[in-house]
């Protein structure tokens, strides 16, 4: 192998990016890459029994490729792009700001721009690899009960992930070029977070209205608008489904696309990742203000924590991103209240709990930067303030954090629906506490720009977190319908939080 | 800028006895060490030898296996708090926050000191004055450099007046200028009768700058003294403190 050679560089990716995902799900001990490798096995299966119960009743009634079948397939397929879209932003996003060695690669002799051109097509591999963790089993039961034309799937995947990846890079490099390397971080976080739930959204909004009523998905509301049957629209489903003509001009137009987009960035990767490099660096520009300015207030060690967490928590552009997706899942919910408000009808159960799974999940996220994300953890160890104290303040910024994004819904609901909202309210506290509680008990020290694999710190606590705002918003929704039967899952959630309780480090 | 009255010279700054603390091996060994208060005290020793670890037990951020440390006559176990209230910690590694401008880290530090705001916006003025970063006060602290970045850790250190000033490797990565800065606002403190107690590696500036100078090897307090009583320990009639450092770390090896 040629160093320096397109292949050397792939050789030379493939083993980094190998070794990170080792090192991702072992945390470093040999013992876990068995318990993990079990671990995936077993949840494939179940994912895989999951499509099966989904699937098999669809397809015993037969499936053609008629109008409302490709759309729904071409629904799916947009709802998947969108998702990879926003991977892909992201991906973009963190290889122009790493560093890494690329300052040490860029100042050797080699060609950087194919390094460059691996590392774009690294990123297709990758999100198509975590695309198919999830889509797999449900290609594969496709093909096991609809005929092998259905493993198709897999290179209109690829073809997917390559589109995905093409238009990622290009709109990140536009982004540095429009509004330069500062803003770009921010604005493709939250533009990735829009992506990704746009459409998904979209068709909550349809379904909210109604628009399909007993179809194999909720994209077939969408075959109203379906394009003419041999428009070029249709043809990543048609591939899907096992048209090979269609299968061949979807995968060569996305190679084309992705060829085009590392013809176009890989020889200005260099420069955009030294200019956002140089962004992060200092600037020596004069002051804008003096410190005559500030506003000095005597404050409370906790007062002084909460203003920090809560300074600190509104300047992190990947919990901004986090959150505005957060409040994107929320969007319907809040169509929906203004829907009942003006038509007079009545609010429906499922608000409670979609309010407080979205509670429980956000709480999730602020308390581990709040609690676990401390970047100056020796400062605060070393004032003269009682640790309980210091955790006090830190749940009371997060709970407060949840306060200012939730009350709104809140309100609105309780103009329309006064016991509702009471109990939402009292669920939604319940649900960022437990979510606070389960952060505080598997607290780590970590970076706050660990946040993106907050989960892999943890897996129980993960885990614990899902059950918990699942299990509470649950027993929120039973209690929203009147029903005594809800103090039975509120036990089991408060039995599983002292199980997590008991399984925690901060019992050692 | 230290109150009348609370110096009281007949009070250790710091005062440890029988020290240890063992990670796989021991990391602190039965140190016993007294730093009289006012003093400028310099901890050195090899890599290893356990000089990060007995200032961070020192600061509480380690809980020792047995020993006593007391600062300014408070029972630093016992009485953790108090003990806190008159010190401050500054580490190699600059502990800020990133995204808040080194106002809005002194207001963060003034508060956690419960410092009232006129006196910690009096305080805040001149140290960011002194220690040159008053024209970066509104930036945000991820925009200043590796030297500014440690300033704006060391005004945050100051912002509370503490008695007793404990410092790892401060100087490392800093330049000339800011490394000079840095010194100054030291030897400014320890006049107005702080006590200051620093770790370095860089011996030039142990030799111009302590009182005193302790040697840990092997989690030991090896040799304690002002220079010339070291080079006498030592043996190394007139031999600069590099020499002198090295003859007493050879000497403890082959004991």
């Amino acid at each position: 192998m040629v160093p320096g050679s397109l292949a050397w560089f792939s050789r030379h990716e493939v083993r980094l990016g190998w070794r990170d995902w080792v090192a991702l799900i072992t945390a470093g001990r040999r013992r876990r890459a068995w318990v993990a490798g079990i671990g995936f096995l077993a949840f494939s299966a179940g994912l895989h029994g999951l499509a099966y119960v989904m699937l098999a009743p669809v397809v015993r009634r037969g499936l053609a490729a008629d109008r409302q079948v490709l759309m729904a397939i071409t629904g799916t397929l947009v709802m998947v792009m969108s998702l990879m879209l926003a991977q892909a932003i992201e991906a973009a996003t963190r290889a122009f700001y790493a560093r890494g060695d690329l300052e040490f690669i860029m100042t050797s002799p080699a060609v950087v721009t194919r390094l460059f051109a691996v590392r774009i097509a690294g990123m297709a591999v990758g999100i198509l690899i975590m695309t198919l963790v999830l889509a797999a089993p449900f290609i594969d039961m496709l093909a096991w009960l609809g005929g092998a034309g259905w493993l198709s799937a897999y290179a209109t995947a690829a073809g997917l992930s390559m589109v995905a990846v093409a238009i990622g890079v290009v709109v990140v490099a536009a982004l540095f070029r429009l509004i330069g390397p500062r803003r770009t971080r921010v604005a493709a976080q939250v533009l990735a977070a829009v992506v990704g739930g746009a459409f998904a959204i979209g068709v909550q909004f349809s379904a909210l209205l109604g628009f399909n009523g007993g179809t194999m998905s909720r994209f077939a509301a969408l075959a109203p608008y379906a394009p003419a049957d041999d428009s070029w629209l249709l043809w990543p489903a048609r591939a899907t489904f096992g048209d090979m003509g269609a299968l061949a001009i979807t995968l060569g137009a996305s190679a084309g696309m992705l060829a085009v987009a590392i013809a176009l960035t890989a020889p200005r990767f260099g420069r955009l990742v030294l200019a956002a490099s140089n962004a992060a660096t200092p600037v020596g520009r004069a002051a804008t203000a003096s410190a005559g300015g500030w506003r000095w207030r005597s404050t409370s060690p906790a007062q002084a924590l909460r203003h920090k967490e809560w300074r600190l928590l509104l300047r992190d552009p990947w919990l901004l991103s986090q959150t505005l997706m957060q409040l994107l899942y929320l969007l319907p919910v809040g169509f929906m209240l203004w829907h009942n408000f003006y038509s007079g009808g009545a609010t429906s159960g499922f608000l409670v709990p979609i309010l407080v799974v979205t509670a429980g999940q956000l709480g999730g996220g602020l308390a581990w930067l709040a609690v676990s994300a401390e970047d100056a953890p020796e400062l605060i160890a070393t004032a003269p303030v009682v640790g309980s104290v210091v955790m006090r303040a830190k749940a009371a910024a997060v709970l407060g954090g949840i306060g200012v994004i939730f009350g709104p819904f809140l309100l609105a609901l309780a103009a329309l629906a006064p016991g509702d909202a009471l109990v939402a309210l009292g669920f939604v506290v319940v649900a960022a506490i437990s979510a606070t509680a389960i952060q505080y008990w598997f607290r780590t020290q970590v970076k706050r720009s660990a946040f993106r694999r907050r989960q892999t710190s943890s897996r129980i606590a993960t885990v614990a977190e899902a059950l918990s705002s699942t299990g509470w918003a649950g027993t929120a929704a039973m209690a929203a319908s009147g029903s005594w039967g809800a103090a039975v899952p509120g036990l089991v959630m408060l039995a599983v939080l002292g199980g997590v309780w008991m399984v925690s480090p901060s019992r050692e | 800028m230290v109150e009348d009255g609370r110096m009281s010279p007949a009070v250790a700054a710091l005062e440890i006895r029988g020290l240890a603390k063992r990670f796989e091996r021991p990391a602190v060994d039965g140190l016993d060490l007294v730093v009289p208060a006012g003093e400028f005290y310099m901890l050195l020793g090899p890599n290893g030898a356990g000089k990060t670890t007995t200032l961070r037990l020192v600061t509480g951020l380690l809980r020792p296996d047995r020993g006593a440390i007391s600062v300014f006559g408070i029972d630093a176990l016992a009485d953790p708090i108090g003990a806190r209230r008159i010190m401050a910690w500054v580490s190699d590694e600059p502990m800020i926050y990133e995204k808040l401008t080194p106002l809005e880290y002194l207001d963060f530090v003034a508060g956690l000191w419960e410092i009232g705001a006129d006196v910690a916006a009096a305080r805040a003025a001149e140290l960011l004055g002194w220690l040159g970063l008053a024209p970066h006060a509104d930036e945000r602290c991820e925009r200043l450099s590796k030297g500014m970045r440690q300033k704006v850790a060391l005004a945050g250190a100051l912002v509370h007046e503490p008695r007793l000033i404990i410092l790892d490797e401060p100087f490392t990565g800093l330049d000339a200028a800011s490394s000079r800065v840095v010194k100054d606002v030291l030897r400014a403190r320890v006049r107005a009768g702080c006590s200051v107690i620093m770790t370095t590696h860089i011996l030039d500036v142990a030799e111009r700058m302590a009182d005193r100078i302790g040697v840990i090897a092997n989690g030991k307090l090896i040799a304690d003294g002002t220079l010339d009583g070291l080079r006498e320990q030592a043996g190394s009639g007139h031999a600069s403190l590099e020499d002198t450092f090295l003859a007493l770390v050879a000497q403890d090896a082959k004991a």
